[in-house]
């Protein structure tokens, strides 16, 4: 028999079995949701794989009774004993349909439109007719009986071309013989091993005592029967844990067949690869992460991958690709499931976010995408348009994330529109024999996975010192910095964070996937072999811990997770984004965020200049720098570009390359010339005003420190003494240069976008509000476009626009509305007042763009 | 006895119910006798960093590790002064087994529901949240706590 098939069977014996105690639950309690959404969940797996199967009997059967179920779920029935008692007699039939289907591996013949026609009458809410002459006592008691238990009473074989209501009643009578498949396979339950391993753990530690204690007696009798009793432990150690472990490729076998079956019934082309299937873990793991990854896979089948066509389009390949990868990473198991489709639509998951109250529109418009893409995982979500026969009901990714989340694992998505989808599970080794480093700190011992030691450093060795910045511990280890965690710290252990400096001390290099970083510790003792145990619920919150154990003591000792440390190390890849999600979404406040590029040069102090400014970042080598006309200049582009240092006192430098930051309007370039190019950062920025030099717009703190923000209009006119003259000159010969109205209340926008303005000929007048906008139209004075921010104190721009609208001498100007949100909310609440169109503060390209487009259009009405 | 209504499900048919009786900080307090799996005497603990506090860490109970909890903390009493040794009651929630460090331990008793009241309006919040009622005894005030309820220990922010 295909191994599938068996599996099938056995797996959904115990499905069975389940729902009808379930049901019978369900019918006592008929508002208990939990229930109700199991017993759905049930039946949705077993239609869902006996649609992979290729068994359409026992899919439209489980299909008509998910249909009934999902209208319950929904309220739009209530639980009634018809309906119970309808849905258990179709529990009943499965069974049957499987019982022959053990015998024949095939279905019987017929169908079973009697049973399905009743359902569906139910599901549309109709009174079930009492057509078929269901014996509503017959099902009722029979339910809770365990299968197992029924005499097995000689079978008639089934005909096969049996009447459907014939086949239907040797299918019940079935129903109640054990599957010999089950009994078969030996399925022990997993607390048996479970036990078994508790007490060979119990022997490993005993054993260890005793090695312990024979460590200290030179000779001893008992040193050859201990010997021996180390052996045999060590074995039976090892025969238990493999009774345990499995490669994960066993969770993947079904997988290419779904997939092959799925490509077929959707029309797509799938190529599904998989990698790292011997990758073992714990049995009881195994068969917890089958079910997600099966859903997960399929969802990528359905949902991620495009068909042919629409791939075609988008300029892939037309077979679509489904990666899995599985392979151990510091003490856990990490399992990627990538595909190549159409990645996750943020509009639509706000959309349905919205439709299925899970969130607001306001509290949507505050979200970045990760915290909208994690929505995915409620329950009650979809986002399939369709509700299609293979996923789609709103059962999936919630019971994935629940299912992942009871074994202690996590699972993360990344997504990408048009890319594809990437989905991180990682799952620790629950149960299982390590080496672990015993460590003390702050008078406690821990014990810290081998697996992710690289490293031990001693402290108060002379080559290695540890420094400090700021209070982080810092270690200078062949010529890198390796960030330090003082688990002292970290773990709050009260004792003097500062007295750490004990010759003892020592340095834990751990590696947590690309991230090295040293744990600072009081003590190391030795390694040893300890069991893995999982915390209890009432601490199992603690993310510093991936367990407990007991020593070859008797004492219990923490097991530390490097990366909970490396988190609470501040390693920014390995903060969860989900772990955001659900608290109060940081809304609107995001001030104005401003991409800056910060460079060194001229005197000391870092400096910024908006990243939005420039254009390029060139290496120029001093030789091929050339003077003309008394300055510096270089080729670039078939051009020649002029040089400007920073630091009008400081010449260039003589020889080797130099960074140059490379401005650009129109045909025309300029490069900056800087020491050094430092970083690219994202920051609210407050600019305190005031730089009396020339060049200097002000100071603000950019990283952490004080920084000069260059005014780069001021380095354009040295280049090119006629940089604006050139640029409004341009716009005078087509005629008067355009009146740009700007309203913003920064100064520091107002001193960045009147150059920018200007040297794209633009004639700006700039005010710091609305009022004193309306103050200069109530003046009489005229503008081509206005350019207004959106937050300003007093009257927003939204008003101000509105103010405009409602009549008066710029009734008729368009207005231009500047904002660091763009939200499509924002987008429409800005048409609705009156703005043309919508700008992100900073990107100068999009704002020249746009003007142009404003103004010519405002010409051609 | 269903006056009592459910808070008292009796041991037997005679309406009686045992209890294991213990005292934190001179109180005396019960807990249901079949909820008890094991008492031992004082351990060896292992502080959990970063826990709550009511948690006092973990031992060592013949290879199964176990969770105790600092009644007097959890209660919101003062600490037990040093020189006062602990005995722990074993109990198990959820296939979990958990340790109630307490003062001392004394006998097993075997009360009628008729002794038994529903928390009193004035008792202290905090026990108020653990302790299922009260029972009369001839010399004392026996507060009936509720395992399930202790246990329910509220996470720190950290989490």
């Amino acid at each position: 028999m295909d191994d599938l098939l068996r599996e099938f069977l056995t797996e959904s014996a115990e499905s069975l079995s389940a729902l009808d105690l379930e049901l019978v639950k369900l019918e006592q309690n008929p508002n208990d949701l939990d229930l109700l959404g199991n017993i759905f969940r049930l039946v949705h797996t077993i239609k869902g794989t006996c649609g992979f199967l290729g068994l359409p009997r026992l899919e439209s059967v489980a299909h008509a009774a998910e249909n009934v179920l999902g209208k319950v779920r929904d309220g739009e029935l209530n639980v009634t004993p018809e309906i119970v008692d309808t849905i258990l007699k179709s529990v009943d039939r499965i069974k049957g349909l499987l019982t022959t289907l053990e015998e024949t591996e095939a279905e019987p013949e017929g169908n079973d439109n009697d049973l399905i026609d009743r359902l569906n009458a139910m599901a549309e809410g109709k009174e079930a007719a009492p057509s078929a002459p269901i014996p509503v006592a017959e099902a009722a008691p029979a339910a809770p009986a365990p299968v197992a238990q029924a005499a097995p009473e000689p079978q008639p074989q089934p005909q096969p071309h049996a009447t459907p209501t014939e086949m239907a009643d040797a299918a019940e009578a079935a129903a109640g013989r054990e599957s010999a498949v089950a009994a078969q396979n030996i399925r022990v339950n997993v607390d048996l091993l479970e036990n078994l391993m508790t007490m060979v753990s119990e022997l490993v530690l005993t054993r260890n005592q005793l090695l312990q204690m024979l460590r200290g007696q030179k000779e001893s009798e008992f040193a050859t029967p201990l010997q021996r009793l180390n052996l045999v432990t060590s074995e039976l150690q090892e025969g238990v844990m493999k009774t345990r472990m499995q490669p994960i490729g066993n969770a993947w076998a079904k997988l290419p067949r779904m997939v092959r079956d799925l490509a077929h019934e959707l029309g797509k082309k799938i190529d599904l690869r998989m990698q790292g299937a011997d990758t073992e873990l714990d049995r009881q793991v195994l068969e917890l992460i089958k079910d997600p990854l099966t859903h997960l896979v399929r969802n990528c089948a359905d949902h991620g991958l495009e068909r042919p066509e629409e791939r075609r389009q988008a300029g892939k390949n037309e077979t679509g690709r489904i990666i899995l990868n599985a392979f151990h990473e510091g003490g856990q198991i990490v399992i990627e499931i990538t595909d190549d489709g159409r990645g996750l639509s943020k509009e639509k998951i706000k959309a349905k976010a919205i439709q299925n109250r899970l969130a607001s529109e306001a509290e949507l418009a505050g979200m970045s995408e990760t915290q909208i893409q994690q929505f995915i995982f409620k329950a009650g979500f979809s986002t399939a348009e369709k509700v299609t026969n293979v996923s789609g009901r709103g059962v999936g990714m919630d019971v994935v994330r629940t299912n992942i989340e009871r074994i202690g694992g996590t699972i993360e998505l990344r997504s990408q529109a048009g890319r594809g989808t990437s989905f991180f599970i990682k799952i620790p080794l629950t149960l299982a024999i390590v080496s672990a480093l015993i460590v003390e700190a702050g008078g406690e011992r821990f014990a810290i996975p081998q697996i992710s030691v690289v490293e031990l450093v001693r402290a108060m060795n002379s080559g290695h010192k540890v420094e400090e910045i700021k209070g982080a511990p810092f270690l200078r280890l062949r010529n890198r910095l390796l960030p330090l965690v003082n688990l002292r710290t970290v773990l709050r252990l009260g004792a003097d964070a500062a007295q750490v400096s004990s010759d003892d001390s020592c340095i834990v290099v751990i590696q947590v996937g690309k991230f090295i970083f040293g744990i600072l510790v009081d003590r190391v003792f030795d390694t040893e072999e300890i069991v893995v145990k999982p915390v209890a619920p009432l601490l199992r919150h603690v993310s510093m811990f991936a367990g407990n154990t007991i020593l070859g003591d008797g004492s219990v000792i923490m097991i530390l997770d490097p990366n909970g440390i490396a988190a609470a190390a501040g390693d920014v890849t390995m903060t969860h984004e989900s772990a955001a999600v659900g608290e109060q979404a940081t809304t609107g406040s995001q001030g104005d965020k401003t991409s800056l590029l910060l460079f060194r040069a001229g005197s000391g102090t870092q400096k910024a200049v908006p990243l939005a400014l420039v254009a390029r970042l060139e290496d120029v080598d001093a030789a091929n720098v050339e003077i003309s006309n008394g300055k510096p200049v270089v080729q670039y582009r078939g051009k020649l570009m002029p040089l400007v240092p920073i630091d009008p006192a400081s010449p260039l430098k003589e020889s080797g390359k130099m960074p140059v930051l490379v401005f650009q309007e129109g045909a025309r370039s300029m490069g900056l010339v800087v020491d050094e190019i430092v970083d690219i950062v994202e920051e609210r920025m407050t600019v305190q005003l005031g730089g009396d030099r020339p060049g200097l717009m002000g100071s603000a703190i950019i990283a952490g420190k004080a920084t000069e923000v260059i005014d780069a209009g001021h380095y354009l006119t040295q280049a090119f003494n006629d940089w604006f003259a050139a640029a409004s000159e341009r716009n005078q010969v087509e005629g008067t240069a355009k009146r740009v109205l700007l309203i913003d209340d920064s100064p520091f926008f107002r001193n960045l976008l009147t150059p920018l303005l200007a040297v794209a000929g633009y004639d700006v007048t700039s005010v710091d509000g609305a009022q004193k906008a309306l103050a200069l139209c109530d003046a009489g004075r005229d503008f081509d476009v206005i350019i207004s921010d959106i937050e300003m104190p007093g009257m927003s721009g939204f008003e101000f626009a509105e103010t405009v609208r409602r009549g008066g001498r710029w009734q008729g100007t368009p207005i231009v509305a500047l904002s660091s949100h763009t939200s499509p909310k924002d987008l429409d609440r800005g048409r609705r007042v009156g703005f043309v169109d919508y700008v992100a503060k900073l990107d100068r390209d999009a704002l020249l763009t746009t003007l142009s487009q404003t103004i010519d259009a405002q010409g051609a009405a | 006895m269903s006056k009592h209504n459910d808070t008292w499900a009796p041991d037997d048919d005679k309406g009686t119910r045992e209890f294991t009786s213990m005292t934190i900080a001179g109180q005396l307090f019960g807990i249901p006798v079949l909820t008890v799996q094991d008492v031992i005497g004082e351990q060896r603990i292992t502080r959990v960093p970063l826990a709550p506090p009511e948690i006092a860490g973990t031992l060592n109970l013949r290879g199964r590790i176990v969770t105790a909890i600092d009644m007097r903390r959890r209660l919101g009493l003062p600490p037990r002064p040093p020189e006062m040794s602990g005995m722990n009651v074993v109990v198990e929630k959820g296939g979990e087994l958990y340790s109630l460090i307490v003062d001392s331990v004394g006998e097993v008793l075997s009360l009628d529901g008729e002794l038994f009241e529903r928390n009193p309006a004035t008792l202290d919040p905090v026990l108020h949240d653990v302790s299922m009622g009260v029972c009369r005894l001839d010399k004392e005030l026996m507060v009936v706590l509720d395992v399930a309820r202790i246990l329910d220990i509220k996470r720190d922010q950290a989490a």
